[in-house]
């Protein structure tokens, strides 16, 4: 019997068919699309982009396909593909005061210019399961909207709320860090405690939603509060330019949609500082606002020690929010005890029985 | 290592990985085309298209080899690299690939073991990811391997010096379970304190009367660095010491490589009243006989019927065809 334990390689095979099987299922139901998937789950898909770290609706679409609808192999799918991708360049600091806004809003300010967009949310539905979508309608009319909202168009900018704090002196000022170094890339560099926050954030943005949103939750619930108003909340399309050295002026390369989150938190102020509002940033792929305000939230109170405020809870610790964020990371290591663990289970077998007989020997001389 | 290093430098125009939006669908066809062949002792194949040879680009390779060097320079010492996502999952073993992909050349024959067995599931599908992406040669004979990929394990078979382990190591900081954070755990090495880990193994014999680390057990390399030699059991330890291969260990997940270069010091802890002690079996292995290597038990039933096996498949196949080494 112990030959069973050979023939590890033909079940792999087998398990392969039956994953297809299973993935592909009933052959009577039609195939699912890529475009599908792209379009009518875009919100999945947008997931997948942030935490697979790769801007590519296709190929996200795609691995969600592959992955049978698993969010987090999908990830899994797009951040292995993105590692074997090499690095062309580096792109231009975004401006989202240039978005072209999908969606606007901001909880601080009943009127502000540039105004409140509501956009495509659902927000203030009413969660009703909508039983009319269960029946499969043929061609419906989009009304020329996508047509409309994929071309660009020539709007003026929106100004930051922001801004308009910042020119009371009312919020911190978005300074650079000094002398403005090159953000350290977290794909090149391990992280290295303490991290600055330019790695933190690119952290958060690939760290697993359910844990950023456990951790944002954690702070309002008395774990490190930092009394956050949403600032302003928006969704668009932004212009990716870069700056090919040998050419020497911008391209405009892409046209992205993002979602940002500007938050604004108390803050006390010290001896040298007067009170004064301050930011916790938040920025993603897609269409992302509850990711959005999360990672704005964790920002923040990850900036306790900047600020001289106690580290106390779990969402101001660094190595505890950024060492445990990443999906890919948990996933592997949480599933990796499904690996066989003959050998250290054995040892441990081994010594249990030794201590418990002498264990019994002790209590019966 | 030098004969890897000079066979994996492929003429970048060749490379398709420079461009792999050219063809998705190229990229897609590695992980579905499952190909039937054998690999008990496999010859050299031509490795499939579409991917670098060992899947990892050259710059990541280099990267990874400067690591390496550094950690062969300093023994023990967890070396950080900016560690890749692989196309297996984070803790089964994206360290040691990473590791033997950066080294790996034409001319190398490779072994992979998970827990002492080349057919376990892991190690399988390591060695198939290997031979799809190099098309070298893989064997099961630790003697003819020369790069040997493991996890939990050292053979029984003693290493030779031409010959590099590759440990896939999921914690690679010995002091993680006492202490959480790396910014203290790094002060702690820097300083060479390693006062909390003696500590942990003096309540283990006050609670219990021994110590109870069975695996992972804690050595000292080099009489420097305080070292995880990954969660090979104690019995292994002994054959770090003074060993003739190189050890590299390689964590993915987080993100650190460490060797034990040939012919160092590699101390398991432990106190003089208390020394350190090996695991021993009270039977030989059921099936081969050997009364000196580590026994895995084989539950033979469902009225607590066991025995007692060879954990390393190589061996006790060697030992029952009637090989007898010189060295038992």
């Amino acid at each position: 019997m112990y030959v069973a334990v050979k023939g590890g390689e033909k079940a792999i095979e087998n398990s392969y068919k039956l994953l297809e099987l299973e993935r592909r299922g009933p052959a009577e139901v039609l195939e699912l699309q890529v475009k599908q998937i792209q379009h009518q789950l875009r919100l999945s898909v947008a997931k997948v982009m942030n935490e697979g770290a790769l801007y590519d609706p296709e190929l996200a679409a795609l691995a969600i396909k592959q992955a049978s609808g698993d969010l987090l192999e999908a990830c899994f799918l797009i951040r292995t593909f993105r590692s074997s991708l090499p690095r062309l360049g580096y792109s231009k600091p975004m401006d989202t005061l240039k978005m072209r806004v999908k969606r606007r809003i901001s909880a601080t300010f009943k009127d502000l210019p540039g105004g409140q967009l509501l956009g495509a949310t659902y927000d203030y539905t009413q969660r009703l399961l909508d039983f009319s979508l269960l029946d499969q309608k043929l061609n419906t009319d989009d009304e020329g909207y996508f047509e409309n909202s994929s071309s660009p168009s020539d709007v003026g900018d929106t100004p930051s709320v922001m801004d308009i704090l910042e020119q009371e002196n009312l919020l911190q000022a978005d300074t650079p860090l000094p002398g403005d170094p090159d953000p350290k890339d977290i794909t090149r560099e391990p992280l290295h405690f303490p991290t600055d926050r330019p790695t933190r954030l690119q952290n958060l943005v690939r760290s697993d939603e359910g844990f950023l949103l456990a951790m944002a939750y954690s702070t309002q619930r008395g774990y490190g509060h930092t009394h956050p108003f949403a600032a302003e909340i928006k969704y668009g399309f932004v212009s990716l330019i870069i700056e090919p050295e040998e050419l020497g002026f911008p391209i405009d390369i892409a046209d992205i949609e993002v979602t940002e989150c500007q938050m604004i938190n108390q803050f006390a102020g010290n001896k040298e500082i007067a009170p004064q509002f301050t930011r916790g940033y938040g920025l993603v792929f897609g269409h992302q606002e509850r990711k959005a305000m999360a990672m704005s939230l964790v920002d923040r109170s990850l900036r306790a020690r900047e600020l001289d405020e106690p580290v106390e809870s779990p969402a101001q610790m660094e190595e505890f929010v950024l060492s445990h964020s990443d999906s890919l990371e948990s996933s592997g290591f949480v599933q990796h005890l499904k690996l066989p663990h003959y050998v250290d289970f054995q040892s441990e077998l081994e010594l249990l029985r030794r201590l418990r007989s002498n264990h019994s020997k002790e209590i019966t001389p | 290592m030098t004969d890897s290093i000079s066979n994996s430098t492929p003429d970048p125009l060749q490379d398709p990985l420079q461009d792999p939006l050219t063809d998705r669908t190229k990229d897609r066809t590695v992980f579905a085309n499952h190909d039937q062949s054998t690999w008990q002792s496999s010859s050299p194949s031509s490795p499939q298209t579409g991917f670098n040879f060992a899947y990892l680009d050259e710059k990541t390779k280099r990267m990874i080899r400067r690591a390496i060097l550094k950690a062969v320079a300093v023994p023990g010492y967890q070396v950080p690299f900016a560690s890749k996502e692989m196309p297996l999952p984070y803790g089964w073993g994206t360290g040691g690939i990473q590791v033997s992909a950066s080294i790996i050349g034409k001319n190398d024959v490779l072994k992979v073991i998970d827990q002492g067995s080349d057919d376990t599931v892991n190690a399988v599908n390591i060695r198939k990811f290997f031979q799809k992406t190099t098309g070298i040669s893989t064997t099961q004979n630790t003697e003819e391997a020369t790069l040997i990929q493991t996890r939990h394990r050292i053979p029984e078979t003693p290493l030779k010096e031409d010959q590099i382990m590759v440990y896939q190591v999921p914690v690679p900081e010995p002091l993680q379970r006492l202490e959480p954070r790396a910014q203290e755990t790094r002060k702690m090495h820097a300083l060479a304190d390693y006062g909390l880990m003696h500590v942990k193994l003096y309540e283990d014999i006050t609670h219990f009367g021994k110590i109870t680390s069975t695996y992972d057990y804690p050595v000292m390399v080099d009489n420097r660095y305080l070292s995880s030699p990954s969660p090979i059991p104690k019995f292994d330890n002994p054959k770090l010491h003074q060993s003739p291969a190189l050890h590299l260990f390689g964590a993915g997940r987080e993100k650190r490589i460490y060797a034990i270069p040939p012919y160092t010091d590699v101390q398991s802890l432990g106190f003089e009243d208390y020394p350190f002690e090996l695991q021993t079996w009270s039977q030989p292995c059921a099936l081969c006989g050997s009364k000196s290597s580590f026994l895995d038990e084989v539950i033979t039933n469902d009225k607590g019927g066991h025995m007692f096996v060879c954990s390393d498949s190589f061996y006790c196949q060697k030992n029952l065809s009637g090989e007898k080494e010189n060295e038992l």
